[in-house]
């Protein structure tokens, strides 16, 4: 089973969770933008071993499915649709062997995946399938790509027809995928309190605007430029996905799953966990606002996130295996 | 063994141990002894660079009073103050480099800056020795503490857009390798047949954080033979 890429989108590639433990090589995690997005898409067509899919940017592609397949969208609202058929997301489908699925806008949202029963099966570098573009391991759909798909069994509660068929449940992607502008909570960093106090206030209270140069390296932020009291002389050292940057422009960049291993910019904040899959999904031109938080706060939303998107996907694994 | 000046909890899942605030190749020997110590904590990745350590972590494994950070950070230091000698001589490794010409198309800039001849740097460029402070930039790139002073120059001020595999190349104080065509803003003065970063590889990256490198002289002949070899 494959699945020839006919046009390419703006910017589509394989992801699954991504590379970590290799940063001591210069190797970066790479991975799903908005990695809930993704574990969910996975969890409708019942992979469980966190296959590959197929992350889109702002504008999907077009997608020839050689046989049947058990796919699902989640993510972005994403117009999407098999010959005259709207294929719905947050839900899991079937497409008949032949069908050509068609991705198109988002209507809302900057990222939607593509899952499909079996997952992507191009050979893992470094124990993880996700394209690193910023490393250059992988790269981004082209048209003519011939895209293998893993084996798996027949999916009980869908089983093959000749026409589309659409399961109809699927979990509230609210909590997820949330686009109310609330701000994004953000850890003091490292030279924080190197900034002079105009700066301080600028970063927690005022708003930014995603700029247009943003990609799945880092999310730059326009806006009042933020200067330090007094120039720093710093040393390269590790960041992370999250880590909020001050370069000489002023212009605070937050690093994103390509972060690099090292950098040597001020570190002036760090993203919660939590929010970072909601600012990859905000689009080039939305505010983006900041909210202090600290560590305690941080890792009670972690534990509470990491619970409930726990239960969802056992409750998606549960509903799809009785085919209720 | 020596003690991070500093604790800092970067991330819900991060925690940066510091141990200086500049690029000195003692300081950064004192950090890799520390990483290979660090090294030993069960499900933790750990991160060097010049002055410091990354340690990543699931704050799950880390439960306990006053938080993950601090439950971490115990272990670590109690890591760091195990008796005996955790770390293993530094490999040493040597890397042959065709100096000059189409391989090294700023020996003659860096030389005029320097106020020597292309020999000369050359020379001086493959008699130190060096230690790899850490890889970043790209994968397997490595940044070499060592350079003779006097070969310390600026980087260039317009980048190249392409500098190719295995360029050898200077910046400020530092030298280092690109491991594959990139953009980098670094003087070029050689290049290496060896290849620096094989994904395909059991280990991927030809050279580790801590390694002693020493550079050696090629010519062309030299190189193209090299670069025929298969590996």
């Amino acid at each position: 089973m494959s699945v020839t890429v006919i046009r390419p989108g703006l910017l589509s590639s394989l992801q699954d969770a991504g590379r970590p433990g290799h940063a001591a090589l210069g190797v970066g995690r790479a991975g799903a933008m908005d990695l809930p997005a993704w574990q969910l898409a996975n969890a409708l067509v019942g992979n469980r071993r966190g296959e590959a899919a197929l992350e889109c940017t702002l504008a999907g592609p077009g997608l020839r499915f050689g046989q049947a397949a058990v796919i699902a969208l989640t993510g972005a609202a994403i117009a999407a649709r098999v010959g005259s058929q709207a294929i719905p997301p947050w839900t899991t489908c079937l497409l008949p062997a032949g069908s050509v699925l068609q991705l198109g806008g988002m209507s809302r949202g900057c990222r939607s995946y593509l899952a499909v029963r079996g997952g992507f099966d191009v050979p893992p570098l470094l124990g993880s399938r996700s394209s690193d573009l910023h490393a250059r391991i992988g790269r981004a759909l082209q048209a003519g790509d011939v895209l293998p798909v893993g084996a798996a069994a027949p999916l009980r509660a869908l089983p093959a027809r000749q026409n589309v068929r659409v399961l109809g449940w699927g979990p509230d992607p609210q909590p997820w995928f949330d686009f109310a502008r609330r701000p994004l909570a953000l850890l003091h960093g490292s030279h924080w309190a190197a900034l002079d106090s105009a700066s301080q206030r600028q970063l927690y209270g005022g708003h930014f605007t995603l700029s247009k140069d943003s990609n799945r390296t880092a999310s730059r932020l326009d806006g009042h430029a933020l200067h330090l009291a007094e120039p720093l002389e710093l040393v390269s050292e590790a960041v992370l996905p999250g880590t909020l940057q001050l370069p000489p422009s002023g212009q605070p960049i937050v690093l994103q799953a390509e972060a690099p291993v090292t950098g040597g910019y001020p570190r002036i904040g760090q993203l919660a966990a939590v929010d970072l899959p909601r600012l990859a999904q905000l689009r080039p031109g939305d505010t983006v606002c900041f909210r202090e938080t600290g560590m305690d706060e941080a890792l009670a939303r972690l534990a509470a996130h990491r619970q409930r998107l726990t239960r969802m996907l056992d409750a998606i694994a549960q509903r799809l295996e009785t085919g209720a | 063994m020596e003690s991070p000046t500093r604790f800092e909890a970067l991330a819900e899942d991060a925690l940066l141990l510091r141990f200086g605030d500049r690029i000195d190749i003692e300081l950064n020997a004192r950090v890799q002894a520390a990483a290979a110590r660090l090294r030993r904590l069960p499900r933790v990745e750990c991160v060097p660079a010049y002055a410091s350590v990354l340690l990543r972590f699931d704050p799950r494994d880390w439960p306990g009073d006053g938080g993950p950070h601090r439950q971490l950070q115990a272990a670590a230091g109690a890591a760091l103050a195990e008796a005996g000698d955790a770390v293993a001589a530094a490999r040493e490794l040597v890397i042959p480099v065709c100096y000059g010409g189409e391989y090294g198309p700023d020996l003659a800039e860096v030389a005029a800056c320097c106020g020597l001849d292309e020999a000369a740097v050359s020379a001086l460029h493959a008699a130190a020795d060096y230690r790899v402070a850490m890889l970043g930039f790209a994968p397997g790139f490595p940044y070499l503490l060592g350079l003779d002073p006097r070969l310390v120059v600026p980087r260039r001020s317009d980048p190249r857009q392409r500098v190719s595999a295995g360029s050898v190349a200077i910046g400020g104080s530092q030298t280092g390798i690109y491991p594959e065509a990139l953009p980098g803003g670094w003087q070029v003065i050689g290049r290496t047949p060896l290849r620096l970063f094989d994904l395909a590889a059991e280990t991927p990256a030809l050279l580790a954080a801590g390694d002693r490198v020493r550079f050696r002289a090629i010519d062309a002949d030299a190189f193209r033979q090299l670069a025929a070899r298969p590996g």
